[in-house]
């Protein structure tokens, strides 16, 4: 196993190696899924039903104490999946019980069914609402910050706009989750080993590749193309080692969301603690760039590079940090994504435009303002879904990154100069 | 390994439809990108609103074909027009990061389940092609053979209406590029402050040229969507718009055959990698075993041999094939 994993360090930049390395997803046409709701938790024990577009039984499968569910098919076309709904536990329903799958050759296709519990939408009055979704959107908003802090100082510091810094996201998340499923680490300490590691990959990018790139004197467009042609490598890369589906850490799985506030909002442990060590390592990265030399430096060089390196700094040597703190931050911020959302392939590249939005809302290139603007971004995806549905939330967020562009684009915290 | 087989099918595929629908993209990029300046990241937008506009009007309000046609055009301009408000004033990259939000936002959108009435949600809209298929003067289910290369008469008609229009667009844009229009976007390109200071209305032109670029993505989504008779938001990703770059930088942004060598090229490239890929790791005793490279791995990796070409171009030969470097903008102003 450790082969895999240092493979997947090295791959970084030699994306060919995982030919070398065998896939983790296991072969055949699959349709999985997780049957979960926000009060309820997972729910076991629901029969899920696959069926040809025909009407043909294909197979079917009970949801397991994850509420996890997985149904081999004969091979690749359209099937249908329902599930039962009087297994659903009391206060649990679901809009459609029914729902078309199409299904590529050799894929673990994900199908979602659409629940709705009582606590939310129906049963509480429209403060609790509004109460929840916040406190889910605050999750959300810091974890998008603690990865676009890393993004923000980059650009600040060489100008990059890094579209492969999503995958640094996903990475760090992958690497998490193979100490942790695959070695049987407990997860905080295969949270803090992938940090290193994220911090080592985030060095590795800048010795490897953009330092190299910015002695050549590549042009910034140049350079963004360049980064999103590393993106797309390392997805494909995570793809074939994770496979297509989304899966859980190890630990902390199945948590029952429990009452805060004398019961207006809930929250499981792990929720909590993700707001709470977001919070910590916001402060400490703050108090960092606040204090330390080498954080002065680095917002001294994200200023005004050419004034920084006459004054002495080695501006070298503070990219160097930079990107191994964006890193690390990314990593963790990835840890704490795959705990909420699962770990998947692609999902370094679905948090990086939330990530832009919030760079840009805070002020390309500053800490501070990318902190807040992807706090306001987190808060705003989440809080949209009172309004419009849960699978167009990420529109919310698009649409606010385009309209802060019209109004300031030099975002809330940014000087106000002309970026065009 | 079959030789003949992997040369043919590779040259299938760097002449197909596909192929086509890729050079209209990248003919349309490079009206952005090569000649204008503009990082336009969301040709996907464009094709996907090309490709839904005759699925929609042809499927849902029994329109005739020409409508569709004309539709696309339409929502490519207001698209291009609310893309371009609001950043063609900013910086580059500011564009490019707009530009695939708004792609992603149109493909969420039709992949939702509020738009599913009109837009098939993910499985999308398909047999509307009945129209288009028609026009062919050939049978569209016989299979015709040249030398070695088979093609359905489907995809004939759909290769022979896409490198028409290609020709056409190339004719097109060689046109406006000896015109006084192109001399002036040239010159945005290279100085903006310079072509201001000379009178020129900068920020019109950039409009101008994005709204072109994406009639031609558009129309090339109305092109893929009839030959393949669907239109699936699956298809209309933001890798199709790194793809549609990639062929634009192979060929050489900035040449106004650059896009269609490109495409060619490419295709044939992604479909020889392919199939030897294929052939190494098919039946049950593959050459390749598949604890090593399983069949639905190597699919994946023309992905990561595409980023992988993407970042060598870039680094070493941003020009393309046939491009010349000092017509290709690569620093952000």
């Amino acid at each position: 196993m450790l082969h895999r994993l240092v493979a997947l360090v090295g791959l970084v930049f030699v994306g060919l190696l995982t030919v070398l390395s065998g896939p983790a997803s296991a072969e055949g046409e699959r349709i999985v899924g997780t049957l979960a709701s926000s009060a309820s938790g997972p729910i076991e024990g629901v029969t899920v039903t696959v069926t040809t577009t025909d009407g043909d039984e294909v197979g079917d499968d009970e949801t397991d104490e994850n509420g996890r569910f997985e149904i081999d098919l004969p091979g690749a076309g359209d099937y249908i999946a329902f599930i039962d709904a009087a297994e659903l536990p009391e206060g649990v329903t679901s809009a459609s019980t029914e729902r078309a799958v199409t299904v590529g050759t050799g894929r673990a296709q994900r199908v979602a069914f659409a629940l709705s519990d009582g606590s939310v939408g129906q049963g509480g009055g429209s403060t609790i609402i509004v109460l929840q979704r916040f406190v889910e959107g605050l999750r959300f908003g810091l974890i998008i910050a603690i990865t676009a802090i890393g993004l923000s100082l980059i650009f600040g510091t060489t100008g990059l706009t890094n579209f492969a810094h999503g995958e640094l996201v996903a990475i760090g998340a992958t690497v998490a989750f193979i100490i942790n499923v695959s070695f049987g680490v407990q997860l905080i300490w295969a949270t803090l080993l992938a940090v290193v590691v994220g911090a080592g990959i985030g060095g590795l990018n800048e010795l490897g590749l953009w330092r190299p790139l910015r002695r050549r004197r590549t042009g910034l467009i140049a350079m963004l193309v360049v980064s999103i042609g590393l993106s797309i490598v390392l997805r494909y890369v995570l793809l074939i080692q994770l496979g297509g589906g989304q899966q859980p850490y190890a630990d902390y799985r199945g948590q029952r969301a429990e009452p805060y506030l004398g019961g207006i909002m809930t929250l499981t442990d792990k929720d909590l603690a993700s707001i709470i060590l977001s919070v910590v390592v916001l402060i400490a990265v703050a108090l960092m760039l606040q204090r330390t030399k080498i954080g002065k430096a680095m917002r001294a060089v994200a200023d005004n590079r050419d004034l920084a390196a006459s004054s002495g700094i080695n501006v070298d040597r503070v990219i160097l940090f930079v990107w191994m703190l964006g890193g690390a931050l990314a990593t963790f911020g990835g840890v704490l994504y795959g705990l909420s959302d699962q770990v998947a392939w692609d999902m370094g590249f679905r948090l990086l435009l939330l990530m832009f939005a919030g760079v840009i809302l805070g002020g390309l290139g500053t800490a501070y303002g990318a902190l807040v603007g992807s706090v306001i971004v987190g808060v705003f995806v989440q809080m949209s879904t009172l309004v419009i549905p849960d699978e167009l939330k990420n529109v919310g967020g698009l649409l606010l990154l385009i309209i802060i562009l019209v109004v300031r684009p030099s975002g809330i915290l940014g000087a106000r100069e002309r970026v065009g | 390994m079959d030789v003949v087989t992997i040369l043919t099918n590779s040259l299938q595929a760097a002449f197909g439809p596909l192929a086509a629908f890729y050079a209209l993209l990248a003919l349309g990029l490079n009206l952005h990108f090569g000649y204008a300046g503009l990082l336009n990241f969301g040709q996907a937008g464009f094709a996907l609103l090309g490709a839904y506009s005759v699925a929609v009007t042809s499927t849902r309000y029994d329109l005739p074909l020409w409508v569709g046609v004309l539709v696309a055009i339409l929502a490519a301009t207001i698209f291009a027009l609310l893309l371009g408000l609001p950043t063609l004033r900013l910086r580059a990259d500011y564009l490019a990061i707009v530009t695939i939000a708004a792609a992603e936002i149109l493909n969420l959108v039709v992949r939702s389940r509020v738009a599913t009435p009109v837009t098939g949600g993910t499985q999308g809209i398909s047999q509307f092609s009945q129209d288009f298929d028609a026009l062919a003067p050939w049978s569209t289910f016989e299979r015709f053979d040249f030398f070695g290369i088979r093609y359905s008469g489907k995809d004939l008609w759909a290769m022979t209406v896409g490198w028409s229009l290609v020709a056409l667009l190339c004719l097109l844009t060689w046109m406006l590029m000896r015109s006084p229009w192109g001399r002036v976007l040239k010159a945005v390109r290279e100085d903006e402050d310079a072509a201001r200071a000379l009178g020129k209305n900068v920020y019109l032109f950039k409009m101008q040229a994005l709204i072109l670029g994406g009639i031609f993505g558009a129309l090339g989504g109305v092109l893929y969507a009839l030959a393949v008779t669907t239109a699936q938001p699956d298809a209309y990703q933001t890798s199709l718009t790194f793809f549609a770059y990639t062929v634009l930088i192979l060929g050489g942004a900035a040449r106004v055959l650059g896009p269609v060598a490109g495409a060619i090229i490419f295709y044939f490239l992604l479909a020889f990698t392919d199939n030897v890929l294929f052939q190494l790791t098919r039946g049950r005793d593959p050459i390749v075993p598949a604890d090593i490279l399983t069949a639905s791995d190597a699919f994946q990796l023309r992905f990561i041999f595409v980023g992988l070409g993407l970042m060598a171009l870039l680094i070493f030969r941003p020009q393309g094939i046939f491009g010349d470097r000092r017509e290709v903008s690569l620093d952000a102003r």
